[in-house]
């Protein structure tokens, strides 16, 4: 845990940058900066936080930062671990790979696969805003059941995309790592610990953090911070650790929030307030509750 | 004189359009953007630094007993007016 | 200049060569993933790194996507990076190529050609790295094993120079080189060290000095990125020129862009790449026996293509019979075909000209089809008009 006066006030990720007005990622990302505690080499996938950073010829980051194509942020960490081991300098570095959910649960998957098999020194932050935003707010495979987006709209037929999220937290503990974890920018101190675990340990380390998007999820500017606490406070999105395959929960919702009131204030999910939708509410509902005793189960924390 | 003109060439800009200067973004003073600003109450300000951390810009430096705003920076989101603790900070129509 | 240093001859493949000049240009990182009939260099460099013969840092990549991402992260991080692929291999990382060029990374891979699916056919022809010629490579044509360890040695001072900064493919025919065993002469290790020197990038990821790699370009900016690269590519003959004679100092074997066989006086030429040279050229020596004034032009440096040197020698020519060892789909040439075109065109030469295409997914090409291509060039030049501008040869009907 750390205090908000002993973090750096040095800022790595710059202002300036052409994020969203209240970009839930913009916040994660300068989080992410603070809480890195050696020398950082960043690899970014293409997306929101990679092309509004740095429009040439500005760029936000104060650190070495590169930025290649949309799915290989995994394979490019893994050749710059590759040449600072043959330097002999991989150890005075932290090497942070950032991918949206897009450039991560789908189209990255296959390279996030293959480093984290091989086992590479590195941290993997996936910043989770449920969906492509920077095209144009089109379906991820971390999109949840109900929501509307671009490629699955919410139609007079079909309320929204009709599948359900992908466990990428799953995927990256059935690879063995040491160290996995979820996390939510509302909770700073919980992310900034778990950022400084990933980065200490040998080997790779996944974090999945939820960083709201008020353009693609529809709410008001100001509310970001507040809806991702209630993502967490409804047991949406739950938060824990697997560090060598052991479940933790960081933080217990004995008594969770009603989820209407983190889809409410979200224009996403409006239809699904509709009577002839009310089946596909009750679903949503469904699959958190399901989601959260899956999770609860295997942290051994029934009843939590 | 076009702004493209004002533009440099090929023949003096960096190879593979690297960035050799960090932080660069700093000249776009996004402050344009916003509709309304955030105005502290100094009196009310702990310093309790919330609202610099969730800033997503930054727009928010830790000041010596206060947190000060960069307005070049600011954007206007509000998010440091709904997280303040103490109510210390209020969102006002830009004049 | 007489080689003073005795040759060491040593038996390999065009695949073991590769590997074997890789290890001994010190490369500091390999990330790689098999596909015939490239295998064999990247199991031959296993060895070498299980056995700590090199010192290189080797990843072996989940697909050649991750392959030349990898590479593209570790040579701008500052190393020495080399990898090798084929065919399907190629095409995957397909925009990778154009990435590791815009990035001016100096990346050397070596290219064992083989037929793109579909169908799928593992064996040779240039389908693959045609399918890729407008990536910003700098690309190279090996005839044999060791044209193919000379070419990868000096592929690494070609593209590590800031002259260029551009990545190099140095391009082995798939099975035909990559799989026969040659006796190739090899360099000291301490005489390639000296060859090659260390690479020492302009910009790198270094934490003592934070640049950013990969910005995005509005239209306001883009084109001038892409006038560099052609200005790098312009700017890469003479410094292959200057290696090559370098390379001739240390080896007794000289290179260049291209290499001319019996064309001084030549009424009709073959321009070719590859394997295909050593048969076109046995095939001219036998006509040449019978009065037959023929020639062959073997291309070495295909991009940047060389225009004015192919020119040069085509003006003093009859007719030229261009053989393209892959399909150009839709278009009135092939690809080496519809290089050489525009080269006369450019030069203002009469000189006449057709493109056979032949060898394709493997087929072998005999010193009979060699003949016919000759044939019907003495046909062109004695007078003939072209009646057939494109032919299949070896193709059954």
């Amino acid at each position: 845990m750390v205090t908000l006066k002993e973090l750096p006030t040095t800022e790595l990720f710059g202002p300036g940058h052409r994020m969203c007005t209240g970009c839930g990622p913009a916040a994660t990302a300068r989080m992410t900066m603070k809480a890195l505690e050696k020398p950082a080499i960043l690899v970014n996938a293409t997306g929101c936080l990679e092309v509004a950073s740095t429009i040439y010829p500005e760029t936000a980051w104060r650190v070495p930062w590169v930025h290649t194509l949309f799915e290989n942020a995994a394979a490019v960490a893994s050749g710059i671990e590759a040449s600072l081991l043959k330097e002999g300098k991989a150890d005075a570095v932290d090497i942070v790979a950032f991918g949206g959910d897009g450039g991560t649960f789908d189209i990255g998957i296959q390279a996030l696969s293959g480093a984290l098999e091989r086992k590479h020194d590195f941290t993997y932050i996936c910043y989770d805003n449920e969906a492509y935003m920077n095209t144009g707010i089109q379906r991820s495979g971390a999109t949840p059941y109900g929501a509307s987006t671009t490629t699955t709209p919410a139609g007079s037929k079909i309320p929204g995309k009709m599948d359900a999220k992908k466990d990428l937290i799953g995927v990256c503990v059935a690879h063995g790592v040491e160290y996995a974890a979820t996390a939510c920018v509302a909770y700073w101190n919980d992310y900034i610990t778990k950022v400084r675990r990933a980065a200490a340990v040998k080997g790779p380390a996944v974090i999945h953090v939820l960083a709201p998007c008020p353009l693609g999820w529809r709410f008001e500017t100001n509310q970001t911070i507040k809806l991702a606490k209630l993502a967490v406070q409804t047991r949406y999105f739950p938060l824990y650790e697997v560090e060598r395959g052991k479940y933790k929960l960081s933080m217990k919702i004995p008594k969770p929030v009603p989820l209407e009131e983190f889809l409410k204030p979200q224009g996403r999910f409006r239809h699904l307030f509709a009577s002839e939708f009310a089946q596909n509410l009750e679903e949503l509902k469904r699959q958190v509750d399901s989601n959260w005793n899956r999770v609860a189960q295997l942290c051994g924390e029934t009843g939590a | 004189m076009s702004v493209e003109e004002e533009k440099p060439g090929w023949k003096s800009l960096p190879i593979g359009a690297v960035l050799v200067t960090p932080g660069s973004a700093e000249r776009n003073k996004t402050g344009t953007w916003r509709l309304k600003r955030p105005v502290l109450d100094a009196k009310k300000c702990t310093n309790c630094l919330i609202c610099w951390i969730y800033c997503p810009e930054p727009a928010i430096t830790r000041g010596t007993k206060t947190i000060e705003f960069s307005y070049d920076y600011c954007k206007g989101c509000g998010i440091c007016a709904i997280e303040c603790p103490l109510k210390a900070i209020v969102m006002t129509e830009e004049s | 200049m007489a080689k003073t240093v005795s040759e060491k001859i040593v038996g390999m493949n065009g695949d073991e060569a590769v590997a074997f000049a890789a290890k001994q240009a010190d490369v500091d990182v390999v990330a790689a993933y098999p596909i015939t009939p490239q295998t064999i260099i990247v199991e031959r460099f296993s060895d070498y790194v299980a056995n700590g013969e090199v010192d290189t840092q080797y990843v072996c990549v989940e697909s050649e996507h991750s392959a030349l991402s990898a590479c593209v992260g570790a040579s701008l991080a500052g190393s020495r990076v080399f990898t090798a692929t084929s065919s399907q291999g190629l095409a995957l990382m397909h925009e990778v190529l154009y990435l590791a060029s815009g990035l001016r990374t100096p990346i050397v891979m070596a290219v064992a050609n083989r037929a793109l699916s579909a169908p799928i056919n593992i064996h040779n022809d240039h389908s693959d790295m045609m399918g890729s010629r407008d990536c910003g490579w700098i690309q190279i044509y090996a005839e044999n094993a060791q044209e193919a360890y000379d070419w990868t040695l000096q592929a690494f001072r070609i593209a590590e120079d800031h002259r260029v900064s551009l990545p190099v493919s140095v391009n082995l025919d798939g099975f035909t080189i990559s799989h026969a065993m040659e006796g190739v002469a090899i360099l000291e290790d301490d005489e390639v060290s000296k060859l090659l020197g260390k690479r020492s990038p302009t910009y790198k990821l270094d934490p003592t000095n934070p640049m950013t790699f990969g910005a995005l370009t509005l239209p306001d900016y883009y084109s001038e990125f892409k006038r560099q690269q052609v200005d790098a590519m312009s700017s890469a003959p003479p410094v292959i020129s200057a290696v090559a004679d370098e390379f001739r100092r240390t080896s007794g074997r000289q290179y260049s862009a291209l290499s001319a066989f019996n064309v001084e006086d030549a009424d009709v030429a073959i321009v070719c790449l590859g394997s295909i040279a050593g048969t076109a050229r046995t095939v001219a020596t036998k006509l040449r026996s019978q009065g037959k004034r023929v020639g062959v032009i073997k291309i070495w440096q295909y991009r940047p293509f060389p225009t004015a040197e192919l020119a040069k020698l085509l003006s003093k020519v009859k007719c030229v019979g261009v053989i393209d060892r892959a399909v150009s789909f839709g278009a009135p040439y092939g690809a080496v075909c519809s290089d050489t075109a525009s080269a006369k065109v450019m030069a203002g030469i009469e000189t006449k000209l057709f493109n056979v295409v032949c060898g394709l997914g493997g087929r072998d090409v005999k010193p009979t089809d060699i003949e016919s291509v000759f044939e019907t060039g003495l046909r062109y030049a004695r007078g003939e008009p072209v009646d057939e501008h494109v032919s299949f040869v070896g193709v059954r009907d």
